[in-house]
């Protein structure tokens, strides 16, 4: 093999992984962001706390307790059965779904800061003006959180393409099926080859800089203008 | 609005705060909620609008009743205008987006076209601007345009220009008129401002500490001797009347009012064109025979219909005419005038009226 393909291959699956692990986080995190930034009640903050653990559980942990749900003896295994498979665990739909969970407050939080900081007010208005709440919500809440929900985008996109240690746990290393970046670099590593180790390595800190930037310049373009 | 009338009837608890707010306003021109600030203004203009919901509630308009034990119609299907303090726009809307937000889902009549609201408001060169580069008396502008073209058979106001500085509320006022005069749509205004009041205001509902003290038309309500309205320092009632002379030479305007007649300064003026005049109660003097070679303009047989002292002062009621049965003044006379002239109500004598100002311009 190649080391442009064994470079390649991780690649293309990183983007994949990140493309749709960051699509599915939009989908969810919408409406549970909506749903915590509403007037706040102990039972929101208790919710908020529990999707925020992934923030501060080592990695090894999370992912150890999804390998047990994702495994045969698991629900994940369950689910798996459905398809004449075993397991979850080892699989690109496993890491989809840890990375799902893995990700998550990095793309609710921004989202759930972003409508909590318009206030009511513009809900208000809208509902005034003879919008329906559902109206209201496509027309003026989620076009008014947008750079929320760009920076959100960016930070889910960019965390899971970093992670490794829950990869690691769940997914294993598998070239094509779950062999991403972070895993390639390691494994390079440990074969010594450097200088694929360096190229991957070097284009993640390339790839860090700019989703950084791009961070503070949308924050600049877009920071809060006045009402 | 076919039955002609606004009914609201709110109650609630909250904390040490409590709304017990009742009053009837009429359907049609502008309607003052007027207070002090923590009185519960806002409270009620939010219960009508449905944005706040107190559990005894019943608010009824024009014949349809919008909140009662039963009942509560949510805020987007009460076809309400409202205008917010601070002028609320969509920021993520150029200022024709904003406009065109409302009139998009509403139905029932329009009350103007879209090029009617930009012209009467003055909206043409704003419209593909931002609202983040308008100046506030533009956004509160644009504000009023977008409640209006929402086809609102109500429109509510709360305090729309107390953010603002002494020039953006100037400039704002006579749009203000400007739709007060040429729409037929009843208007909810709140203000704790006197003067924007007495330059709006048909009716007025007085509110002190959650209750509704007084409600009524303008001119009742500031010549009530049991209301605090009287005996503010800069107490005035406002006459409605009809210009009946205009001295384009020396620019002056006679207005007739119930049962006299007043000339005040105006720099234009069309003979049966209905204006208003405000006098204040500091600016009336009293006198027991018509005084003559007087510079004051304006002297009227009036009778005293009612007095209350207060602090070194008297404030009197006085009906114009000889037999009082006319439009009402206040006048506010030092207590040692009042007795060495043996002043009580009942006497009939003449009012001095040392400046009357003509508003509505």
């Amino acid at each position: 093999m190649s080391a442009l393909s064994d470079i390649w291959g991780p690649v293309v699956l990183t983007i994949e992984l990140a493309g749709l692990t960051t699509a599915i986080l939009l989908v969810i995190s919408t409406p549970v962001a909506w749903w915590l930034a509403r007037a706040p009640s102990l039972w929101k903050e208790i919710v908020g706390a529990v999707l925020a653990l992934p923030l501060v559980l080592p990695p090894t942990v999370l992912g150890f307790y999804l390998l047990v749900m994702l495994g045969p003896d698991g629900p994940g295994g369950a689910i798996a059965s459905l398809w004449g498979a075993r397991t979850l665990a080892f699989s690109f739909t496993g890491l989809v779904i840890g990375s799902v969970i893995y990700s998550m407050p990095f793309v609710v939080q921004p989202i759930r800061n972003a409508f909590a900081a318009m206030g009511e007010r513009p809900m208000e208005a809208a509902a005034t003006l003879r919008a329906s709440p559902w109206r209201a919500f496509w027309t003026v809440a989620v076009p008014l959180a947008r750079p929320g929900f760009l920076t959100a985008a960016i930070l889910g996109f960019a965390h899971t393409v970093g992670e490794f240690g829950v990869v690691l746990m769940i997914g294993g290393n598998i070239p094509g099926v779950t062999k991403v970046m972070s895993v390639a670099i390691f494994d390079f590593v440990e074969t010594s080859r450097w200088r694929e180790a360096h190229l991957l390595a070097a284009g993640m800190a390339l790839f860090a800089f700019v989703v950084i930037l791009a961070m503070s310049l949308i924050e600049k373009r877009m920071g809060r203008p006045a009402s | 609005m076919s039955e002609d009338a606004i009914r609201v009837r709110l109650r609630e608890r909250r904390g040490a705060f409590t709304l017990d707010a009742a009053f009837v306003a009429p359907g049609r021109g502008v309607t003052a909620i007027f207070g002090p600030s923590g009185s519960g203004k806002t409270t009620v203009l939010r219960c009508i609008a449905g944005l706040h919901r107190v559990a005894q509630g019943h608010v009824e308009v024009g014949g349809e009743v919008w909140q009662d034990a039963a009942r509560f119609r949510p805020v987007h299907h009460r076809p309400i205008g409202y205008v917010f303090q601070e002028a609320s726009l969509f920021t993520h809307l150029d200022v024709r987006g904003n406009l065109l937000f409302g009139a998009r889902g509403a139905g029932g009549e329009a009350l103007l076209s879209f090029e009617q609201a930009v012209a009467l408001l003055g909206l043409a060169p704003l419209l593909d601007r931002a609202p983040s580069g308008l100046s506030g008396g533009e956004r509160q502008r644009v504000a009023i345009g977008r409640a209006l073209l929402s086809r609102p058979r109500l429109l509510l106001m709360d305090e729309p220009l107390s953010a603002l500085d002494r020039a953006a509320r100037e400039e704002i006022l006579p749009f203000l008129e400007q739709v007060h005069a040429r729409l037929s749509l009843p208007i909810l205004y709140v203000t704790h401002d006197m003067s924007e009041v007495e330059r709006l205001a048909d009716e007025i509902v007085l509110m002190e500490r959650g209750r509704v003290i007084g409600a009524g038309p303008l001119a009742r309500i500031q010549s009530d001797p049991d209301l605090p309205l009287m005996r503010a320092r800069d107490a005035a009632v406002s006459l409605e009347g009809e210009i009946i002379a205009f001295d384009s030479a020396y620019g002056l305007a006679t207005l007739a009012v119930a049962g006299g007649a007043f000339i005040a300064p105006a720099p234009h003026a069309r003979v049966g064109e209905r204006r208003r005049l405000r006098i204040m109660a500091g600016d009336v003097s009293l006198a027991l025979s018509a005084p003559a070679d007087s510079t004051i303009l304006n002297i009227s047989p009036a009778r005293i219909l009612d007095a209350r002292p207060s602090g070194d002062h008297m404030i009197a009621v006085l009906g114009l005419g000889a037999d009082g049965a006319g439009a009402h003044l206040i006048a506010r006379v030092t207590r040692r005038s009042w007795d060495h002239l043996r002043l009580a109500p009942g006497l009939s004598l003449y009012a001095q009226v040392k400046g009357a100002a003509l508003e509505r311009v």
